[in-house]
């Protein structure tokens, strides 16, 4: 296919109807809406299902009912409006069905504001609903990688009958830039062993996500789990620029790995032996490649648009071995290259010790900058 | 199996509709009832098979286990907009919610109404017993004024703890919705027209005219504390004088189905 100016919002909506989708059920929030809007145009000319929901929490369980007949359905919204949809999230990944969730990040808490930020890594990766549930989480860094990681996202999903969920943030969603969409694939209607699609001919089939017995929710628990540590085994992503000869390394995700690779770039060309690691999988999250590179670089720079929640991720990794550092720009604000090539710089000429909590000295240096 | 009457001479056995799990109702409970009621239809109209349900959160949470068709079990309230998702991608397939006061009234109060506004074509079995089953015995949205729960201890003040929702009444105004109908199960008569109301219920969504519902005035001796007997006379005494039976929404397409 020709590459072609995209918006990532869109070409995340189209990248899903070309992989398939079948049905779409969603409510308007910014920085977002442009999926619902694409959306609401091409499934019905298509002939495929477009509910335009009452609420988030309408949208989840429209998106649980199309989910458990087996066809491919996906939801999308953005901070606040993931926060409705965690209920009925909890039910899906209790039934064991697969489905696809694309949460445009924004400014919080609460209500907080439209713009672009990684608020929301724990919700994703750790909380959100209740009880024990693995998830995949996959952050984009480009609206091509937004596309591609919205394919593989049905495929991940029915692959381990689980939740996968797409972090992008407000820039993602906003920016256009030249992406090649996929081939336009057919709808293929998978009459999967457990989908409740109506018993013609068969034995019936129930969907839910109740074990009344503990003792088979524990078994049920547990059967989650054996599959995690397949997802674990097969599905960790990431990707390394310049850490061969790194001795020291900047670990961010989408928007913030993104910039942050302008500024590795920029003090590789002052001489500063800086590399990049960019997790695109954060459940399951990179540990084994963080180990590794603990073992031979001096010290870590997590730079995150929060107040550090991968940062947790990437002290748990590194085991105390060298010191990570930490510059974070939480409530919507985007870091510019300049101010994440000065930490490096900061990272790269200053002795760091081994600090429990990274945030602290991070606040320190945040507050003297604005005196 | 044993056969211990003669065919010609058969005249009530189980609905194929049904499995043969026994159900966890209380003594004297109507939910045995109205499921009965939705069996028998689905025989009648031969639906069983193409046939998804969608079981509620309250005392009938394992309806699931009584059909013999496809089953989804969904969220406290959420029923109707699970049974939209299904309805969506399998158009051809007969989707049913079957929800409790608590459910439908309450949590679920956004979910019915715009299952309705959008003409949603579906059916929903509402079954109304003015209190909440599972939980014990607490205040629901159709709870009526002065009536005592473990939640109003003291009987409903409407002063503070608000008045009785009509929902028949409410969605007979949704323009999207076909048929609205409120019955009875206290007594045979009302029985036998309740199971009509099922009937035109699942006509409306076969032949595509919208939106149907059939509200079930229903007992709870259990927790109202009164025998079988006069819970029925209780429904007679005090619930349809506050919830009128009635048709209250007939769209023109649906007047002239026969059941």
């Amino acid at each position: 296919m020709p590459r072609e100016l995209l918006k990532g919002n869109v070409a995340m909506a189209e990248a899903a109807i070309r992989a398939g989708l079948e049905a779409y059920f969603g409510y308007p929030i910014t920085p977002q809406t442009e999926i619902l809007e694409h959306f609401s145009k091409r499934l019905p000319e298509l002939g495929r299902a477009f509910v335009q929901a009452e609420s988030e929490v309408a949208a989840i369980n429209m998106i649980y009912g199309a989910a458990c007949t087996g066809a491919r359905v996906m939801g999308s919204s953005s901070s606040p409006g993931v926060s409705l949809m965690m209920e009925g999230l909890s039910y899906i990944a209790g039934t064991e069905i697969p489905t696809v969730l694309i949460n445009v990040m924004r400014g919080g808490p609460g209500l907080g504001n439209i713009a672009p930020s990684q608020g929301d890594y724990f919700q994703a990766v750790y909380g959100g609903g209740h009880g024990d549930y693995p998830r995949i989480v996959l952050a984009p860094s480009t609206v091509q990688e937004a596309i591609d990681l919205t394919v593989l996202s049905f495929d991940l999903a029915e692959k381990y009958r689980t939740v996968v969920i797409l972090i992008a943030d407000g820039s993602i969603g906003q920016m256009m830039e030249p992406a090649e969409l996929p081939e336009m694939r057919p709808v293929n209607r998978v009459d999967w062993p457990w989908a409740t699609n109506g018993a013609i001919g068969r034995e019936r089939r129930i969907l839910s996500s109740i074990y009344i017995d503990p003792n088979e929710e524990e078994i049920t628990n547990l059967r989650l789990f054996e599959r995690w540590k397949e997802i674990q085994k097969n599905e960790v992503r990431y990707k390394e620029y310049y850490c061969d000869d790194a001795d020291f390394v900047v670990v961010g995700f989408g928007t913030a790995g993104r910039v942050a690779l302008s500024s590795v770039r920029a003090a590789r060309q002052q001489g500063i032996k800086v590399g990049l690691l960019r997790p695109v999988s954060l459940s399951p999250f990179p540990y084994q490649v963080l180990d590794e590179l603990s073992k031979r670089v001096q010290a870590f720079l997590v730079v995150e648009m929060n107040m550090g929640q991968m940062l947790n991720d990437v002290l748990m990794a590194t085991k105390g071995r060298v010191p990570v550092e930490f510059h974070g720009r939480p409530g919507g604000v985007v870091p510019f290259p300049d101010e994440i090539l000065a930490e490096i710089q900061r990272v790269a000429t200053t002795k760091l010790s081994v600090a429990p909590d990274p945030r602290h000295a991070w606040y320190d240096r945040m507050l003297a900058m604005t005196k | 199996m044993v056969t211990i009457v003669k065919p010609e001479n058969l005249v009530y056995s189980r609905p194929q509709a049904f499995t043969e799990f026994p159900t966890h109702y209380c003594p004297g409970c109507t939910h045995g009832v109205a499921h009965r009621l939705i069996a028998e239809v689905l025989d009648e109209m031969a639906l069983t098979e193409r046939t998804i349900g969608v079981a509620p959160v309250g005392c009938s949470v394992f309806a699931y286990n009584y059909f013999d068709c496809d089953f989804v079990e969904a969220a406290h309230g959420r029923a109707p907009a699970m049974a939209t998702g299904i309805k969506r991608v399998l158009p051809e397939r007969i989707v049913f919610t079957y929800q409790g006061d608590g459910d439908l009234a309450s949590i679920g109060m956004a979910e019915i109404m715009h299952a309705a506004a959008r003409g949603e074509n579906i059916t929903v079995v509402f079954i109304n017993n003015a209190i909440y089953g599972m939980t014990g015995g607490q205040m629901a949205p159709t709870t009526l004024p002065g009536m005592k729960t473990t939640s109003s201890p003291l009987g409903r003040d409407v002063e503070t703890q608000g008045f009785p929702i009509r929902m028949s009444e409410i969605l007979a105004n949704m323009d999207g919705a076909g048929y609205i109908v409120r019955r009875s199960l206290h007594d045979p008569k009302n029985i036998r027209m309740a199971k009509k109301a099922i009937r035109i219920a699942f006509e409306t969504q076969v032949r595509g005219l919208g939106f149907s519902m059939v509200e079930l005035l229903s007992t709870c001796p259990t927790n109202w504390g009164i025998s079988p007997l006069e819970s029925l006379t209780w429904v007679e005494e005090h619930m349809v004088p506050a919830y009128p039976l009635g048709d209250y929404k007939v769209a023109a397409g649906v007047a002239g189905i026969k059941a």
